[in-house]
């Protein structure tokens, strides 16, 4: 990318030299300004985020044991910071990994069939239902979820768990309500497919045409073609687009809610209610009744989800940077 | 906890301005005789002004949003802010003096009190009881409007040892009841509530063999199961639920769910406004309070006939003296209105709950005609 640009840089710096307009320059200078301001904003705002989080989390992390049970509302089978935060952390990745691992391979096919398989005029209409999805409301899917979605599936959780308990010999408990981690996800699903479709499809869209025909020129099948030429193209920009949706699913408060019976728990039962809940949706449903302690406590949790949030974005980071060499760009 | 400052700083300022306009027409009046429906209420309704804050139990939100809607109506000039924050938000507020009143699902303790004295002049705060809610077992079996629960067999239900609705438990107490096979799901709060908090009180002081848990806010976490958030989650899930069960704010109670009677002494007590009210009245106040703290320690165990000892008793936190002229005028005034026969019919039919009874008004409108100011 880099490379692309400098041939123009010198061609920019010369009728700069040439005019020496003081307005010209002047208006550069302000715009840099400008934009250097909105990028040490940004950091600011972070660095203020982590600040606040730090400070008001710390009354927290010294408190002992009697005073976090009492004043903190630290249920009384935890006893240190550490294991309250413990499954919560676990509940909120247990959720967004299970919506991460069914949401990627359907949003990969639809931004397939969209950017490759789809006529010019439905591929279109998809995409404009795909963004549609996305500027729903959370609460609005954690309604659906409520009152539609845990019905229909709590029925067929219940069926999965007699099924795989008759026939592996397991425990699977299931909630005849539906309100479990694992319907949790899937509406969590839905709410990450379109971002992931809209990135995934962009990134597809943008394999060289010389490389795709190439491949059917050689006598490749469509979906070989894909497989060799788009997909290896595309695999940077789809894990950069699942990392995106895993931080929304980190974070998503409302619908997980009002779907999910909370409960704190190291437990893989995830079609049981009363099992899990994650750290956003805890915060929501403790922080209208508490203050002092019990405050600092659920600020100490954000903390929590915080790190785990840049955790993520930097992994992604990573791991797109580390595949970059190999995709089909160069 | 910015919130409040702000909100006291507004009650100072608007204080100010109300004492400068007291000191001008009040030379003829005692606020001290401030009586709700007699003629100085209208002389009192003309000279209250100002912004006055409160602040605590979320319980007493939607009461308190008609009460201020009434209550403003008659007095134009009178702006209330009550922030719904939990009762613990509002025993701060008021031991810290930042607000005129607070709200609390429970009554001060002693040491409570104490900590009081330094905004609340020496004899600290009092609670007086302005809003009983019945809490309603209910739950959706189709064909069973009502059965007849011991204390014991809710305690099983909601400890998860009952596991379906034709269990012989149930079954003793509603020989004419035709009972499913359905699974039990008991469904509670998963949120800090006033209503847990009652409820668990009420398991723990009548079944104390089977729910060994201590009264608390937040459910027992080991218990697990099905929960939601708040009164309308609970019943929301209720109802879409064959055989769940729940604990909630009778009010909530729609169509199609049935209800438990309670038994109580010799008797099974269906939940009604006036049974609710009769359990307050049969419980005894705390000992060793001033004669107008009028702190009940319910009593869930009462044999008293017709009482439906499941109720949550939410108390308006008052100071005993306030320094303030204006701010004390207008607490006489706002929870004498509240506490009021008209008062409690609003919060009845906006809020569903149950009116206290008229002996327990007189006694809080004596409570707080023995407010001091100044």
């Amino acid at each position: 990318m880099t490379t692309t640009d400098s041939p123009p840089a010198p061609a920019a710096v010369r009728p700069r030299q040439r005019r020496s307009g003081d307005t010209e320059r002047g208006f550069s200078r302000v715009f840099r300004w400008i934009s250097t301001g909105a990028g040490a904003l940004l950091l600011g705002v972070l660095a203020a985020v982590a600040l606040f989080l730090i400070v008001r989390a710390f009354p927290a992390f010294t408190a002992g044991a009697e005073q976090l049970h009492d004043a903190g509302k630290v249920p009384g089978s935890f006893g240190s910071l550490l294991g309250y935060v413990g499954p919560l952390v676990f509940g909120t990745l247990l959720a967004s990994v299970l919506a991460l691992v069914v949401a990627t391979p359907i949003s990969v096919g639809i931004a397939l069939f969209i950017s490759h398989y789809a006529p010019r005029r439905l591929a279109s209409i998809i995409g404009y239902v795909v963004d549609l999805l996305a500027a729903i409301p959370s609460v609005v899917f954690g309604l659906w979820g409520v009152y539609v979605f845990s019905g229909l599936v709590g029925d067929l959780w219940v069926w999965f768990a007699d099924v795989l308990n008759l026939i592996l010999g397991a425990n699977v408990e299931a909630s005849p309500t539906g309100r479990s981690l694992a319907t949790a996800s899937l509406v969590l699903a839905v709410m990450i497919l379109p971002i992931i479709t809209a990135v995934s499809r962009e990134v597809f869209l943008q394999t060289p045409k010389l490389h795709e025909e190439a491949a059917l020129a050689l006598g490749a099948t469509r979906w070989e073609m894909i497989r060799t030429a788009v997909l290896p193209f595309g695999r940077s920009g789809v894990i950069s687009a699942a990392m995106l949706g895993l931080g929304r699913a980190l974070g998503e408060t409302m619908a997980v809610l009002m779907i999910l019976s909370p409960g704190l728990s190291y437990s893989f039962q995830i079609f049981d209610s009363g099992r899990h809940t994650t750290i956003a949706a805890n915060i929501a449903s403790r922080f209208p009744e508490a203050n002092g302690l019990a405050i600092d406590v659920l600020i100490a949790t954000g903390l929590a989800l915080f790190v785990i949030t840049l955790a993520v974005n930097m992994l992604a980071r990573w791991i797109v940077a580390r595949r970059k060499e190999f995709s089909g760009a160069n | 906890m910015e919130r409040h400052v702000k909100l006291s700083r507004f009650t100072r300022a608007g204080s100010a301005v109300t004492v400068g306009v007291l000191a001008l027409t009040l030379a003829a009046c005692n606020p001290d005789a401030a009586e709700p429906g007699t003629e100085t209420s209208e002389s009192a309704a003309a000279e209250l002004t100002g912004e006055f804050a409160g602040a605590g139990a979320s319980s007493q939100e939607s009461a308190m949003a008609a009460w201020t809607a009434t209550f403003g109506a008659q007095h134009p000039d009178v702006t209330i802010n009550y922030a719904a924050d939990g009762s613990g938000a509002g025993r701060e507020a008021i031991t810290a003096g930042t607000v005129a009143w607070a709200g609390s699902d429970r009554a001060l303790k002693d040491e409570e009190i104490t900590e009081t004295a330094e905004y609340c002049g020496p004899d600290g705060a009092w609670s007086l009881p302005v809003y009983v809610s019945p809490i309603a077992v209910a739950f959706n079996l189709p064909g069973v409007e009502t059965l007849n629960l011991t204390p014991d067999t809710v305690a099983k239900i909601f400890a998860g040892t009952i596991k379906t609705w034709n269990d012989p438990a149930i079954a003793a107490d509603n020989p004419d009841a035709t009972l499913p096979t359905t699974a039990v799901v008991p469904v509670h709060r998963s949120d800090d509530s006033g209503t847990t908090e009652n409820f668990t009180d009420y398991l723990a002081a009548t079944a104390p063999d089977v729910w060994t848990w201590e009264p608390d806010g937040v459910f027992p976490e080991d218990i697990g199961g099905e929960s939601a958030g708040q009164s309308s989650g609970v019943i929301g899930v209720v109802e879409s639920t064959e055989g769940a069960v729940t604990y909630v704010d009778a009010s909530k109670v729609g169509a199609g769910i049935g209800t438990a009677a309670i038994k109580v002494g010799e008797e099974f007590v269906a939940y009604t406004p006036e049974a609710a009210a009769a359990a307050v009245d049969a419980s005894p106040l705390a000992e060793g309070r001033h004669e107008h703290d009028l702190s009940y320690e319910i009593d869930r165990t009462t044999t008293a006939s017709g009482a439906y000892p499941i109720v949550l008793v939410s108390y308006a936190l008052v100071c005993s003296n306030y320094s303030d002229e204006a701010t004390g005028t207008f607490v006489k005034e706002f929870v004498g209105y509240i506490a009021s026969a008209e008062g409690q019919e609003v919060s009845a039919s906006e809020a569903g709950s149950a009116p206290i009874s008229s002996d327990l008004q007189g006694k809080v409108a004596a409570a707080l005609e023995a407010i001091t100011v100044g």
